[in-house]
């Protein structure tokens, strides 16, 4: 194929800045994704209580990771990128995780029939 | 080098890959944002599954779960081509970023138009947010209700005739709490209540999705006009590598997104 040929040879129209990704990876990280989602879906189907969430939670951050990391160039990148990026996303974690923390502070029957599935 | 580059640099950069590294950590700041817009989303799902988890048990069954499946898959396709357009706009390839670029948008609008597919079946159906939603509910197939999805951390034992988990003051009210009167959802069969909340996170989140996607789609149609007119090539990519950044950062979201609202156990 005319794209491998051209991706091995550093040719005179090669980007002066930039990370270029060879085409195989780009398709072999579309793939990865397309079976992922199968498998989550798949997955879905099975009762396994509370690990349900954890393993859908798994593979979509196994997925967004591929994006990141690939499609996204972030591998490839200066760590500033991604410092910026991901100190974001443990901020949303904080928040997430103290908001939650502060909710099951409270009784949950302080509102009679407000939670009805946590005062059973 | 840089003087090959120098139609392209402002005056106030060194360097191309100066310049180039500077508009990509803008936009890795500006993605950082949008994290956190969608964050607080995120965070209202949290609290709300964790204390209504029958709720998100019982609603999530009214989407479609295939139609879902289909998104995720044309929103992964459009990353490809999109990382292919950025990949073709680096090493020249005109025709090429031009077709990708269109290729990405056309899979945009079959998002948005099995999203419009979806979105109209529950406004049919009556499953709206709040006092809109006016869907007559079926009794759940299942009597028995499954387990609550996320465990509550600090729940209080069932067992015990002391409903609430804190003890009882000694002196004074005892709060808002009746203790002996029964909950609502307590021996009663059928819907449970309040499933307009998980509508209005539903539309909340894949609507502000939604915007993004629209949003993505200007942007990537601007992108086609400048590549049609031959404006990029290997000296020349950041708008393209910056516009393809965004649209991952909505596929992202997407990824998180389809598990936790159409794939609830």
């Amino acid at each position: 194929m005319a794209e491998t040929i051209e991706a091995t040879k550093h040719s005179s129209d090669h980007p002066a800045v930039g990370h270029v990704l060879p085409f195989r990876v780009l398709a072999a990280v579309w793939l990865g994704l397309l079976v992922l989602t199968v498998i989550t879906v798949v997955v879905a189907g099975f009762d396994i209580g509370n690990f349900n969430l954890g393993v859908a939670m798994a593979i979509a951050t196994v997925k967004a990771s591929l994006v990141l990391l690939y499609f996204m160039h972030m591998r490839y990148d200066r760590p500033m990128n991604a410092i910026v990026f991901v100190s974001a996303l443990l901020f949303v974690a904080l928040f997430v995780y103290i908001a939650l923390l502060d909710t099951h502070a409270y009784a949950p029957d302080l509102i009679p029939g407000y939670a009805p599935e946590l005062t059973r | 080098m840089a003087e090959a580059h120098a139609e392209h640099r402002a005056h106030h950069f060194e360097t191309a890959e100066q310049q180039f590294e500077s508009g990509k950590l803008g936009m890795w700041i500006f993605l950082a944002t949008e994290i956190l817009l969608f964050g607080g989303l995120f965070c209202a799902y949290a609290v709300y599954r964790s204390t209504h988890p029958e709720v998100f048990m019982y609603a999530h069954r009214y989407l479609d779960k295939t139609l879902g499946a289909i998104n995720t898959a044309v929103l992964i396709c459009s990353s490809f081509t999109m990382a292919w357009a950025v990949r073709c706009a680096q090493l020249g390839r005109r025709k090429a970023l031009v077709r990708l670029l269109a290729a990405t948008i056309v899979l945009a609008a079959c998002f948005l138009g099995i999203k419009y597919v979806e979105y109209h079946h529950k406004w049919k159906e009556g499953l709206l947010w709040g006092k809109r939603f006016h869907a007559t509910l079926e009794v759940p197939a299942g009597a028995a209700p499954a387990p609550p999805a996320v465990a509550p951390t600090t729940a209080p034992a069932a067992s015990s005739g002391e409903r609430s988990s804190i003890p009882a003051a000694a002196i004074g009210p005892r709060g808002l709490a009746v203790p002996g009167r029964p909950s609502v959802a307590e021996g009663e069969e059928g819907p449970p209540k309040n499933v307009q909340v998980f509508f209005a996170v539903y539309f909340l989140m894949t609507g502000l999705h939604g915007i993004h996607v629209i949003a993505g789609m200007i942007v990537l149609s601007l992108m086609l006009l400048r590549a049609r007119r031959g404006e990029f090539g290997p000296s020349y990519f950041t708008p393209v590598d910056l516009a393809g950044l965004y649209w991952h950062l909505v596929d992202l979201i997407w990824i998180y997104l389809f598990p936790l609202l159409y794939l609830i156990h």
